[in-house]
């Protein structure tokens, strides 16, 4: 029962994650139809500035969850201002090529600067269990399934609440029309980078603190596994993506705890694979009607 | 290199443009503009084997050139699939795998039955010519059922679900290609130390032959009706399927096309390194390829097979400053995207032939129409360049 629980709070702390970068893709597909292949490269940013501010330069865990969440935000609109704004009339493709330079670039860059090794981010806090009922559980676990759920409520709030989120889903309907009812596109467009780019910083903290290391392409299957969580939820959709890192999360565990996690990217892939065979526009994905 | 061979879409998209409409204008006849354009290829070849076997390209160089000529039919194959049908599929490392691993598996169990030796195949005796050549096509003919496979799913979904879906196939293929002999419980692909020992068969002369190969059949299938169908596709699936096109079998047709050629591709970069690891065909390789061709400019045969060789001596040219060459590559990427959306060449295709043609007609862009007959010594002079 103890294992059982465990291993389930196990894919209940991945799923989370996935979610949480998940959600980063999810948005800015959503508003631009950019599938933003450096979103995972943000995250590797976070946990590099984590390691940085508190391996190197010893300074207060707080402090460092501040300042990578700072950083990834800053990160994802300065790469959308230089990147990705002077392509937004491009073809497609060519803002997905420009993308796939960005990650290059960052994936390069970190190795440049911090070396190919990875790097061993200390831990956040001492606390390693808490105890609840009886039931020992991993603390970082514990939060990192806490912290998803009131950012992931958050989320839901100020799209469907707040002003801005307003002009966001005006943005991602019609471009066009929302510009002509005076909402500022581009500023809009900053600004859900802005938020999808805090989610990876805080996904990149929970990483770190789950998995206590940085590495210049830590972001590249991280930030893969998070793109299918959230083709398989339907791409787009803030809860298809809570949806799908969760089960990306529990496929993994549930392979691993098997004993065949050689295997463990094929099933996710494959999960994907059934999943658009029967829907294809993934399980909470609007069906578009293509007009002649 | 590869200039000569390369199609002009031109005529593809407005087939009525040449010849039809004024009869003064002088054509050349197509027998007479395949014959140049082999003539030409065969100068190539055989003026690369002499100064192969004359010294004048070292063996590291020629190993390079090699590559590039993989890597020139990687792109013009990926190309059907990217510039001409308009999908965008991120998964062609996985049929280059499967074509990689096919041939070099097929030859290497061959070349054991009939006691072919590692050295016949570099000094090359009839029997390993036919056995390579063979293994090429086994190679290819994997990935077409790989392409079958995941055509007939994948292309049911459009844009970016098609996209990844074909990435998700792909690494399930790499995945399998690193496990499969757990479950087969005898070596075949040799797990993730790879498959060793692959006879070095791939020669400057093989790649470049396969390479003019590959674009001549992509070439004559772009014009023939198979490929207006294709184009069709492209322009408005709608409009094509109304019109009487049979959009499934079109759609899966040049899927299969472009997983054939990149599974010779694969089967030519086997013979080429000699090693082959599930980790070299990963999701990296493919965006690689899909680079190449972005980079060139989709839909021109030209700008695939330029870029592809650029961006695959470039990055052993620049080996002295290897800290920074990634970086580079990946600004100069985000610049071209950036001030050159539509990629270096856009759709422009080079055609000797249409080239000939306007000297023969003293149709020249610099000059206006009616000065015509005055400027032909000038016309000598391009035609002898070229």
């Amino acid at each position: 029962m103890d294992i059982f629980l465990s291993q389930v709070l196990n894919g209940l702390q991945l799923g989370s994650i996935y979610a949480l970068v998940a959600l980063g893709y999810t948005m800015v597909y959503g508003i631009i139809l950019l599938l933003n292949f450096a979103h995972g490269d943000i995250i590797m940013v976070g946990a590099y500035v984590s390691w940085l501010v508190m391996a190197q330069l010893g300074l207060n865990p707080v402090l460092a969850i501040l300042l990578s969440i700072v950083a990834c935000t800053l990160m994802g609109v300065i790469i959308d201002k230089v990147a990705y704004a002077p392509l937004r009339n491009a073809p497609r493709l060519s803002i997905l090529i420009t993308a796939i330079g960005v990650s290059y670039f960052l994936e390069n860059g970190a190795q440049l600067v911090f070396g190919a090794d990875p790097k061993v981010v200390p831990a956040f806090t001492d606390i390693s269990t808490i105890n609840l009922g009886g039931l020992a559980l991993s603390f970082p676990a514990v939060v990192t399934v806490l912290v998803t759920i009131v950012a992931t409520v958050a989320l839901t709030l100020l799209v469907q609440k707040s002003k801005l989120g307003k002009a966001m889903r005006a943005v991602s309907e019609d471009m066009g029309a929302a510009r002509l009812m005076g909402i500022n596109v581009n500023s809009t467009i900053s600004f859900t980078f802005a938020v999808g780019s805090a989610l990876a910083g805080i996904g990149a903290v929970l990483y770190a603190m789950a998995y206590t290391q940085a590495s210049p392409t830590m972001g590249m299957m991280l930030g893969t596994k998070a793109f299918v969580a959230a083709v398989l939820g339907g791409i787009g959709s803030i809860p298809g993506a809570v949806v799908g890192g969760l089960i990306v999360g529990f496929a993994e565990m549930i392979v691993t705890w098997l004993g065949l996690s050689v295997w463990k990217d094929a099933v996710v892939f494959l999960l994907l694979i059934i999943v658009l065979i029967v829907r294809p526009t993934g399980i909470f994905g609007r069906t578009m009607s293509e007009k002649v | 290199m590869e200039e000569e061979i390369m199609t002009d879409k031109r005529p593809i998209i407005s087939t009525g443009g040449r010849g039809g409409a004024s009869g003064s204008k002088k054509t050349l006849p197509m027998p007479v503009r395949y014959a140049i354009n082999a003539v030409l290829v065969l100068l190539v070849l055989v003026v690369g084997e002499l100064m192969i076997d004359g010294g004048a390209i070292t063996r590291y160089q020629s190993t390079v050139l090699e590559q590039v000529g993989v890597y020139i039919i990687l792109a013009v194959s990926l190309n059907i699939a990217t510039g001409y049908l308009g999908q965008l599929p991120l998964g062609h490392a996985g049929f280059m795998s499967v074509g990689a691993y096919g041939c070099a598996i097929f030859v290497m169990r061959m070349a054991e039955v009939l006691g072919v030796g590692a050295r016949d195949f570099t000094t090359g005796t009839p029997l390993t010519v036919l056995l390579v050549i063979g293994g090429l096509l086994v190679g290819g003919l994997c990935a077409a059922v790989a392409g079958i496979i995941i055509g007939i799913p994948a292309l049911r979904l459009k844009g970016d679900y098609l996209a990844i879906i074909t990435l998700a196939f792909a690494e399930i293929i790499r995945v399998v290609m690193l496990n499969i002999d757990s479950v087969l419980g005898f070596k075949l692909t040799g797990g993730a130390k790879g498959l060793t020992g692959i006879p070095g068969y791939s020669s400057f002369l093989l790649v470049f032959a396969c390479v003019a190969i590959v674009c001549f059949l992509i070439h004559t299938m772009m014009k023939s009706r198979h490929g207006r169908a294709i184009l069709a596709i492209r322009d408005n699936e709608i409009a094509a399927e109304a019109t009487g096109v049979n959009t499934t079998y079109y759609k899966t047709l040049a899927f299969v096309a472009s997983a054939f050629f990149a599974g010779m591709a694969g089967g030519l970069y086997a013979g080429c390194i000699g090693v082959l690891q599930p980790a070299y065909f990963g999701f990296m390789k493919s965006i690689e390829i899909l680079v190449m061709v972005v980079l060139g400019g989709m839909g021109s045969m030209l700008g695939s097979a330029l870029s592809a060789t650029v961006l695959t001596i470039l990055p052993e040219a620049l080996r002295a400053f290897s800290e920074y060459r990634m970086i580079a590559y990946a600004i100069v990427l985000i610049l071209v995207m950036i001030f050159r959306p539509q990629g270096l060449l856009g759709s422009y295709d080079f055609s000797l032939s249409r080239i000939i043609e306007r000297v023969m007609n003293r149709d020249f862009p610099w000059k206006k129409k009616d000065d015509a007959p005055a400027d032909a010594a000038k016309g000598e002079e391009v035609s002898a360049d070229v």
